[in-house]
């Protein structure tokens, strides 16, 4: 005779460690979106919601609510709803899903100062509770501008929504990004800190989602081809890049002031450094890897003359793409003498024994050659080479390249014999692709996060420290530039201004062509 | 692009699929496993499908052997179908003439991506010793289906018996969602369960293995009930405040009762076969948790004077 099993405790008895084909499915929830009305609701939250219903990982009790100003009803949300999720959803559209996952959807109209609007929230809620059976345990999606959040947050203190009591639990979604400097990012965090506590606090950067963190840590921890190499006794430098291929388009009124390297750098591209030259955590939990995430970056060093480590522009009008696109100056909503960047790059240097020495150049930009994320390690040169100067001449630097964004994967470039009597060395590249050897479309970096949201699953997502640490980084630069100068304007389209070139010319480096 | 090869031997196919690859550069290197398939000219067409859609998923190298007349000369008909005709993956169909049938072996050899794991997939009548065919013992996982034989659960039975990590049932795939969802009710506190209800068509492993299932994992008894189906209808557990209850009288959505809460209807849909074939390749690691449902479900049964 076994053990008694007590059915509810921890661990729960159909749950088994080897049995590996159970999925973790989120527990009953209610899910409030602020900014339903949004691009980013209709294209990614709303299908990622449908999508984790119809891999089966919502509840059955499960509710969505969408507060915004519009005069809506709870059908005319469904009905945007599904629209949204047909054209947007990754999976395939199944009306019996559909069907129950709408039963639990609510919409509530009105203003974010509004105290009614919020009482009148709170009873949809707890209406969901009654009717669906979703435990009263609510998760706050605040798809919104940041200047919003302290009015947000204190709606929900107010309206007694943020408290939970008997076992429920609150957790709050907020995306980047945390404040635009140190200082108003401590003023962000104490707001959203008094009311809710920092594990229920789930900070998003959607660039980098959690598939992508875990796909760097298994290639870097999981192999031992990587990790022997992967110091400054074989690599030269590291270039870490995002480039977009669009302009601000509709995001000026928010862009103007921020600038390329508060949008992109100070989040998404510190983190790649972040995960790239951090040690082995001890283990791979969430705290574990935050501390070796906030070692590294806390061992990062600005160049020494601000003017020869760094690099700005702003595009200027031309062609990109075989279509005629307008400056940076010439776009809506922008005035004719902003001095926001577009383009930001710099060279960051990293004090440990693994990295001291080795340049990190970051780059990011707008109206770039095209669409693309990715961090390179180049490696040195080999010390003594067999084969004449001639013989290769046509090869570069070997480099191990992973590929983030878009057709994520990992290509390693080396030098092969070209075929033939005379000896010659190219280069060559090597390529995985994860969306060819595993096409199970990766989920959505949001059917994740709120997969995550619902289970409680600590975020692999950046805490306060870490948001701190690479405030500090970035703020001497910013604070350089404010008082130097102009952005340089570069041609769309092509790879960023001259000073950003001739900012590894100078080491006798250059960027790769990504 | 399908290219048919009639009379042919293995080492021109593997030719052909060599021509290919220098044609377009890379190839095969981004195929994580090779899919056997055993089968005959009647389920071939659905087989093969299941697997195309299974591959988009998990690009395979498909390799699908049609019996043919065991009394003609020996000699193989191929047709391949390249990459990019059928998803990602390819795919050959291979009709086996002759005492070929008998050492299918021979031919999938010297076809088998290097390095990738193979599977092999009976989807009509299979072995009794999956381990121990000769086209099973090239392969990591060695898929079955009791539902096609002609007593369902007495081929369950027969072959748990010389169970090998590696071997597993789509009678066990298409419960996942069931167990999914079972499991998930019971992640929020709940009294004590002290028994529970399976009820499903009669002849139909995958409601025994979900019973056994139960009775091994919760140590209660289960009982198994019948009904019209289609497949599982129900599953209730029963505990001290009254009972956890999921209904699917439709195939497709399901209601769920739990005590002091609102009845909630949830999608529940029958699974189809490149949906279960996709989830069997997802993982290629032995299956413990269905040996000890299988192997309980058969010390149940006889206990109860049944089954085989």
């Amino acid at each position: 005779m076994k053990e008694p099993v007590m059915p509810g405790a921890v661990p729960n008895p159909l749950r088994n460690i080897l049995d590996r084909r159970l999925p973790r499915i989120a527990g009953p929830s209610v899910l409030v979106l602020f900014g339903v009305t949004g691009d980013l609701a209709r294209k990614k939250l709303l299908p990622a919601i449908y999508d984790l219903a119809n891999r089966g990982l919502l509840p059955p009790g499960f509710g969505l609510v969408g507060f915004a100003r519009r005069d809506w009803e709870d059908q005319d949300f469904a009905a945007e709803a599904h629209e949204a999720v047909r054209q947007h959803a990754r999976t395939p559209f199944r009306e019996d899903v559909w069907r129950q996952l709408s039963e639990g959807v609510r919409f509530v109209p009105g203003e974010l100062h509004d105290d009614d609007a919020f009482d009148r929230l709170a009873e949809t809620v707890r209406e969901l509770d009654a009717r669906r059976g979703t435990g009263g345990n609510y998760a706050f999606y605040l798809s919104l501008p940041p200047k919003l959040f302290p009015t947000v947050v204190k709606q929900l203190k107010r309206s007694g929504l943020a408290e939970s009591s008997d076992g429920s639990w609150r957790r709050v979604v907020i995306e980047k990004p945390f404040g635009h400097d140190l200082e108003s990012a401590r003023e962000l965090n104490a707001v959203v800190d008094d009311v809710f506590p920092p594990q229920s606090v789930f900070r998003i950067d959607h660039y980098l989602g959690k598939e992508t963190v875990q796909n760097i840590m298994a290639l870097r921890f999981a192999n031992t081809l990587f990790e022997p190499i992967w110091n400054r006794s074989y690599v030269d430098h590291v270039q870490i890049t995002m480039a977009e291929d669009i302009g601000v388009g509709g995001r000026a009124g928010y862009y103007d002031g921020i600038g390329a390297a508060r949008d992109v750098i100070q989040n998404h591209l510190l983190q790649l450094l972040a995960l790239v030259a951090m040690e082995e955590p001890v283990s791979f939990s969430a705290d574990a890897l935050r501390a070796e995430k906030e070692k590294v970056l806390s061992a990062v060093t600005l160049p020494e003359d601000l003017a020869q480590g760094t690099a700005r522009g702003q595009y200027a009008e031309g062609w990109q793409g075989g279509a005629p696109v307008v400056g940076y100056l010439q776009e809506d909503g922008i005035p004719p003498d902003s001095t926001t960047e577009t383009y930001a790059a710099m060279k960051l240097g990293v004090n440990t024994r693994r990295w001291a020495g080795v340049p990190f150049y970051l780059r990011t930009g707008k109206r770039l050659g095209r669409r693309v994320t990715e961090v390179a390690l180049v490696f040195q040169r080999a010390p003594h080479q067999v084969f004449s100067h001639t013989d290769i001449e046509e090869m570069g630097q070997n480099s191990l390249v992973l590929r983030i964004q878009p057709d994520e994967g990992v290509t390693l470039r080396f030098g092969s014999k070209v075929p033939g009597a005379s000896m010659e060395v190219r280069d060559v590249s090597m390529d995985f692709t994860y969306g060819q050897s595993f096409t199970e479309a990766s989920p959505e970096a949001y059917e994740r996060l709120i997969l995550d949201v619902l289970i409680g699953d600590p975020p692999l997502f950046p805490r306060q420290e870490e948001v701190e640490l690479s405030w500090k980084i970035l703020d001497p630069i910013e604070e350089f530039w404010t008082k130097n100068g102009r952005p340089e304007q570069y041609e769309s389209g092509a790879w960023g201004p001259a000073s950003a070139h001739e900012l590894l010319a100078r080491d006798g480096r250059q960027w790769r062509r990504p | 692009m399908t290219l048919y090869l009639p009379r042919t031997t293995t080492s021109q196919i593997s030719e052909a699929l060599a021509a290919e690859r220098h044609s377009v550069g890379g190839g095969a290197m981004n195929m994580v496993l090779t899919l056997v398939i055993v089968t005959d000219e009647a389920d071939h067409y659905d087989a093969v499908r299941a697997a195309t859609e299974a591959g988009r998923e998990h690009p395979s190298r498909v390799l699908a052997l049609i019996r043919r007349d065991p009394e003609a000369e020996p000699a193989i008909d191929a047709e391949i179908r390249r990459p990019g005709t059928s998803g990602p993956g390819e795919a050959l169909l291979l009709r086996l003439f002759g005492p070929l049938g008998e050492h299918a072996d021979s031919v999938v050899t010297p076809l088998l991506v290097p390095d990738a794991p193979v599977v092999a997939w009976w989807p009509g009548v299979g072995p009794v010793n999956p381990a121990a065919d000769p086209v099973g013992r090239l392969a990591q996982r060695r898929i079955t289906d009791a539902l096609r034989a002609a007593d369902p659960v007495g081929d369950l039975l027969s072959r748990i018996v010389h169970y090998r990590p590696g071997d597993t049932d789509l009678t066990w795939t298409r419960l996942t969602p069931w167990r999914s969802l079972l499991a998930s009710t019971m992640d929020q506190p709940s009294a004590w369960v002290t028994a529970a209800e399976v009820t499903a068509e009669p002849y139909y492993p995958s409601a025994d293995l979900l019973a056994a299932w139960l009775s091994d994992q919760l140590d209660v008894p289960v009982e198994r009930k019948e009904s019209n189906g289609p497949g599982i209808t129900g599953a209730r557990l029963i505990t001290g405040a009254g009972d956890i209850a999921v209904r699917r009288l439709d195939g497709r959505v399901a209601t769920l009762s739990r005590p002091d809460q609102p009845d909630q209807t949830v999608a529940l849909p029958r699974r189809r076969a490149s949906e279960a074939l996709a989830e069997e390749l997802r993982r290629l690691d032995a299956d413990e948790i269905y040996e000890q449902t299988a192997t309980h479900m058969a010390s149940l049964l006889n206990r109860a004077g049944v089954g085989a």
